[in-house]
């Protein structure tokens, strides 16, 4: 399959030729790359697409991935309306 | 480690530090050094809400934010990276929900009006043909400036970045200042984890930290980091035009081009220490004051929040100029959380200044040395 057709952040809709061109380009870190691509800020919060984007990285820079520093996980774990933060607590529907 | 110089030492790749690099490398100073302890924008830059206005209620706030959107307009064409800042001129409609607020409006409008800002004053069943969905219960009045707006924060520092490199300026991220050597009152070098660079110009653009990075050149700023915190939504279709300010709940909403809601409000509370943790506390707050008045955005759902630092000065304005205390020494802090909206005007006057020219808009108000000299300055419309 071909590097455009591969989708590295489904929320995103970033390719995997998308994601190569800006490590290309020197943007080495998945901090970097998040915040100049929106590569996982998405509702999954990058549970989809970290781990491909650091093996994006490993593979294009040579480094190990388990030395590429992961994301910083930001709050909430799970999107949530913000309607349902006024109505407070105890309720259900 | 190798022997390093550069005519200008920038200390911040934040919106500051790139812009008055690539200015400076413009003007033809290309000796020109930014150093990041991190990324670029990794730090309030890329933390703000990147809302750019120009209805201030103060002279100086006004004719710098307009300087700085008149760049903004053009800056995709002048720096010319592929990179796309993504400003979304639609403007910024100011909520009024007292008579006092409404009379400064009112001022304020008639300065943005005089210094040619096409502000004005609108009745609430205007303010609702611009926001369909606003809830004008207890709105007076509202003030709307169509060519303010919202710009994306980390291309538009990336995009500089990548032209002052073009022109020959060394960026180093990464590398952490550690100390600013002062020889007969003048800046001779700057210490870093990657070594010593030899220089004779020093800018602090280093945001959240400018009083640790001043206090390295023996220079005391009365700044101090304050933090602010902010949430995002999922993506929607475009619904909200401009960024709706309400200085009365003090909070402020946009929504971005790319679909998404940008939101925070300013808390007297908060923390005033190096700390960008956020809290659940502010997304219960949030919700709280943004929904009665733009009641739809119950429905979207928070998929992040964060903090960031705002960099506090006693009035709230920026300190902009070289240091009394240190020749050499430039400060550009003190933004007190209207430093991206500011970054081109600043980048411009501050390669001025430190190239040895005149700068275009007398910035000697903005100096440090107004807080001895006891001539603060009082912005009346701040979040």
């Amino acid at each position: 399959m071909e590097d455009r057709d591969t989708i590295i952040c489904r929320c995103e809709d970033l390719t995997r030729e998308d994601v190569r061109k800006l490590i290309e380009a020197g943007y080495t870190t998945v901090e970097e790359i998040k915040r100049i691509s929106r590569c996982g800020m998405g509702p999954c919060q990058g549970r989809t697409c970290h781990q491909l984007l650091v093996r994006e990285i490993a593979l294009l820079t040579g480094k190990d991935p388990a030395e590429i520093p992961p994301h910083k996980a930001r709050p909430p774990i799970k999107g949530i309306k913000l309607g349902t933060l006024l109505a407070g607590g105890e309720k259900h529907d | 480690m190798t022997k390093m110089s550069a005519d200008v030492v920038i200390v911040g790749g934040g919106i500051i530090g790139c812009a008055t690099a690539y200015y400076l490398a413009k003007q033809g100073v290309t000796d020109v050094v930014v150093v990041e302890r991190d990324f670029l924008a990794s730090g309030s830059t890329g933390r703000c809400g990147a809302g750019v206005r120009q209805q201030w209620g103060l002279k100086m706030n006004i004719l710098l934010a307009k300087e700085s959107i008149k760049a903004f307009e053009t800056l995709n064409e002048e720096l010319d990276t592929g990179l796309d800042i993504e400003f979304k001129q639609q403007g910024y409609l100011m909520l009024a929900y007292t008579e006092k607020m409404v009379e400064q409006y009112k001022k304020n409008v008639a300065l943005q009006q005089s210094l040619d800002v096409p502000a004005r004053l609108i009745s609430p069943a205007e303010a609702r043909e611009i926001v369909p969905y606003l809830n004008t219960d207890g709105l007076l009045a509202a003030t709307f400036c169509p060519t303010d707006g919202h710009i994306n924060p980390f291309t538009t520092t990336n995009s500089y970045a990548i032209a002052a490199r073009r022109l020959g300026v060394r960026i180093m991220t990464g590398t952490e200042v550690t100390g600013i050597e002062v020889k007969d009152g003048r800046v001779v070098a700057v210490e870093t984890s990657a070594g010593k660079i030899h220089t004779n110009a020093v800018l602090n653009a280093s945001g959240g930290y400018s009083r640790e990075v001043a206090a390295m050149a023996g220079v005391d700023l009365p700044t101090y980091p304050e933090r602010h915190q902010i949430l995002v939504t999922e993506p929607v279709a475009p619904i909200q035009g401009p960024m709706v300010i309400s200085l009365h709940h003090g909070f402020y909403c946009q929504q971005t081009p790319h679909g998404s809601f940008i939101m925070g409000f300013g808390d007297p509370n908060e923390l005033k220490e190096h700390v960008v943790s956020s809290t659940w506390h502010f997304m219960e707050e949030m919700a709280a004051k943004v929904l009665p008045v733009l009641p739809p955005l119950a429905q979207l759902r928070v998929v992040r929040q964060w903090a960031g630092l705002y960099n506090m000065s006693p009035d709230a304005q920026p300190i902009l100029g070289e240091a009394p205390a240190c020749r050499g020494f430039y400060n550009a802090v003190g933004f007190s959380g209207h430093g991206f909206m500011l970054g081109p005007v600043t980048g411009m006057l501050m390669a001025e200044l430190i190239s040895g020219k005149e700068p275009h808009i007398d910035i000697s108000p903005l100096s440090l040395e107004r807080f001895e000299k006891g001539e603060l300055l009082r912005e009346p419309s701040v979040v």
